[in-house]
């Protein structure tokens, strides 16, 4: 933010700058110069911030008519559903919210990957960012749990369950979650302060997020670095901001299809059968954010190794940085590295179903396949590749692109023959 | 700094460093603690059941610290099939004899020992429990024969208060 010299023009702006900068920062979000050639997969920043607002106010005015008890919670969540003015829709919001909420996050996430968003100088961005994602894991499944029906219950069951897994300290460390022998009042009433708590952590993050990335600015579809402000870049306000309420706009309308015409789709029906601690339902499904790493648990025949590989399948991204060794950002220029990470979104995809399916048979052997194909790629395949790959050449500038049309491979090929014509 | 002597000073701030350490650590742990069972839960301890009613292949579940157990009154089948398992094709070995010290009476924690779900009367390879959440199977002694469960149902402690009653805890 140093690069700014911003005078308010008003006398009372100029007096209460001079003493909290605060119209400086307004300033620097507004001019702030944004890549001119940003598609529409960049909007889902903005997205995800009104995600996330959009769950701490549903949230926050649920948790007025929610009881935490678990003799009272299942029943106060149908008093919200039926009596509270309103409630039905708060509640639908909330609960399908989070599936939006996670939907825009793999959209961002493998939008970084795609356009290698997470390379240098970006890792500190992209890190934050995997502590976000965390967090809101975290977040989601506390949630779930707090309506105390069959699904929360044995959902919290089998994910606590994961830390007996730790050797000598596991039983432990589970009681002390529980607050007793088994999923009980005290682990409902616990979850329910951490699950009020996170969305402020993830808030503080966010600031960070954004911070990290108005440092080196924003990466673009050529990936190529860009001097700014120049004619590469327009400014936030009005170019981005109206780029992005278009698009959000046009995600508020899938949204709002799943909370008028299809709440529950996303759900599990056993959630709406009260919590029983002595019947199991017949087949366990964490929601379907979750999925593919419930499916790389289950791949895994050990009980410990099971746990340190889904776990590894979420850190691991924390290190991609250093684990894509290509110089190239954008997959526009990396022929090989374009195909690998259709097949990674597939193999992800692959997962995901994998995790809705009994764990037995073909399903279980696919699982395994794609387990091992996920940590092959990002082990393996894209470290060789940044030294194996023969790379298209970047084009000099963002505008040089741009005005060649759009930045996809036909136009990077054509540039590459019209060169060796010259 | 490696020529430089200890002083007084260096030792006042190594002293206020593992002060401060113990302050801090005596702050935080009733802050952690306060998460293990409290008093109320662990006074639930015992619970009496009477078995006077469940018929020979029969199994009742009852609540014992808010997790099932299982108490089954097996078969002379059953029996035999649990005895008769050789060792060595154990998942973890341990004799029937020691898990059912009253053969026709199987008292156990009905907790799948992999991510503790209720598995299943029954069902599965073994003609015992099978676990519906991730696939394990468990014999008539409720040891694990296949899956991904790393240990057999645990034995919780137990006796016979009368022939009729079956005192958990």
């Amino acid at each position: 933010m140093s690069d700014h010299d911003y005078t308010p023009t008003s006398k009372v702006g100029k007096w209460f700058n001079d003493r909290l900068p605060l119209l400086t920062l307004a300033n620097h979000l507004t001019d702030y110069p944004t890549p001119k050639n940003l598609n529409y997969w960049w909007t889902f920043g903005g997205i995800l911030t009104f995600c996330l607002i959009t769950q701490i106010v549903t949230g926050l005015t649920l948790a007025m008519h929610y009881i935490a008890h678990a003799d009272m919670a299942f029943e106060s969540v149908e008093h919200i559903m039926r009596d509270v003015n309103y409630g039905w829709l708060i509640r639908y919001i909330h609960a399908n919210g989070a599936s939006m909420f996670f939907l825009a996050v793999y959209i961002h996430i493998f939008r970084s990957l795609f356009y290698g968003s997470y390379k240098s100088p970006r890792e500190i961005i992209w890190i934050i960012g995997i502590i976000i994602y965390l967090l809101m894991m975290a977040a989601a499944f506390m949630g779930y749990v707090l309506p105390w029906g069959q699904m929360s219950f044995w959902g919290a069951t089998v994910i606590t369950n994961l830390f007996s897994a730790i050797p000598l300290v596991g039983e432990g460390i589970v009681t002390w979650l529980w607050g007793g022998y088994s999923v009980d009042n005290p682990t409902l009433t616990r979850f329910f302060t951490l699950h009020y708590l996170i969305p402020f952590l993830i808030l503080g993050l966010v600031v960070l997020h954004i911070w990290a990335l108005h440092v080196p600015g924003n990466n673009n579809p050529v990936g190529i670095d860009i001097k700014k402000p120049s004619k590469d870049t327009v400014p936030f306000h009005p170019y981005i901001v109206i780029k992005d309420g278009f698009a959000l706009l046009m995600f508020m309308i899938v949204f709002a299809f799943f909370v008028f015409y299809s709440p529950n789709i996303l759900g599990h029906a056993d959630n709406y059968i009260e919590a029983n601690p002595m019947v199991t339902p017949a087949h366990i499904v964490p929601e379907w954010y979750l999925l593919p790493f419930y499916a790389i648990l289950r791949s895994v025949p050990d009980k410990l190794l099971g746990v340190v590989a889904m776990l590894s399948a979420i850190l691991i991204l924390a290190v991609l940085p250093w684990l894509d060794t290509s110089k190239i950002r954008s997959a526009v220029f990396r022929p090989l590295y374009k195909q690998f990470y259709w097949i990674l979104v597939a193999d992800v995809l692959i997962l995901g179903y994998m995790g809705a399916m009994p764990a037995e048979g073909l399903y279980l052997l696919i699982a395994r396949v794609a387990t091992a194909y996920y940590f092959l790629h990002f082990l393996v395949i894209l470290p060789v590749l940044g030294f194996k790959e023969k790379t298209i050449p970047v084009p000099l500038s963002i505008t040089e692109s741009v005005m060649g049309g759009s930045p996809n491979l036909a136009t990077a090929r054509n540039k590459e023959s019209f060169e060796k014509s010259k | 700094m490696s020529e430089k002597k200890p002083e007084r000073r260096d030792f006042l701030f190594t002293a206020s460093y593992a002060v401060g350490a113990v302050g801090v650590g005596a702050v935080v742990w009733p802050l952690i603690d306060q998460m293990n069972p409290d008093a109320s839960v662990k006074a639930l301890a015992s619970t009496e059941v009477d078995v006077s009613s469940v018929k020979p292949g029969n199994t009742i579940t009852v609540l014992w610290r808010g997790k099932p157990v299982f108490i089954r009154r097996r078969t002379q089948e059953e029996i035999t099939e649990a005895r008769s398992v050789k060792m060595e094709d154990l998942i973890h070995p341990e004799k029937d004899e020691d898990r059912a010290k009253n053969p026709e009476w199987l008292v156990m924690l009905g907790v799948c020992t992999h991510l503790g779900c209720v598995p299943l009367n029954d069902k599965g390879d073994y003609d015992g429990w099978f676990c519906p959440c991730h696939g394990s199977h468990y014999d008539t002694s409720g040891r694990i024969r296949k899956g991904p469960a790393p240990l057999n149902m645990e034995v919780p402690k137990y006796e016979f208060v009368n022939a009729n009653t079956i005192k958990i805890g």
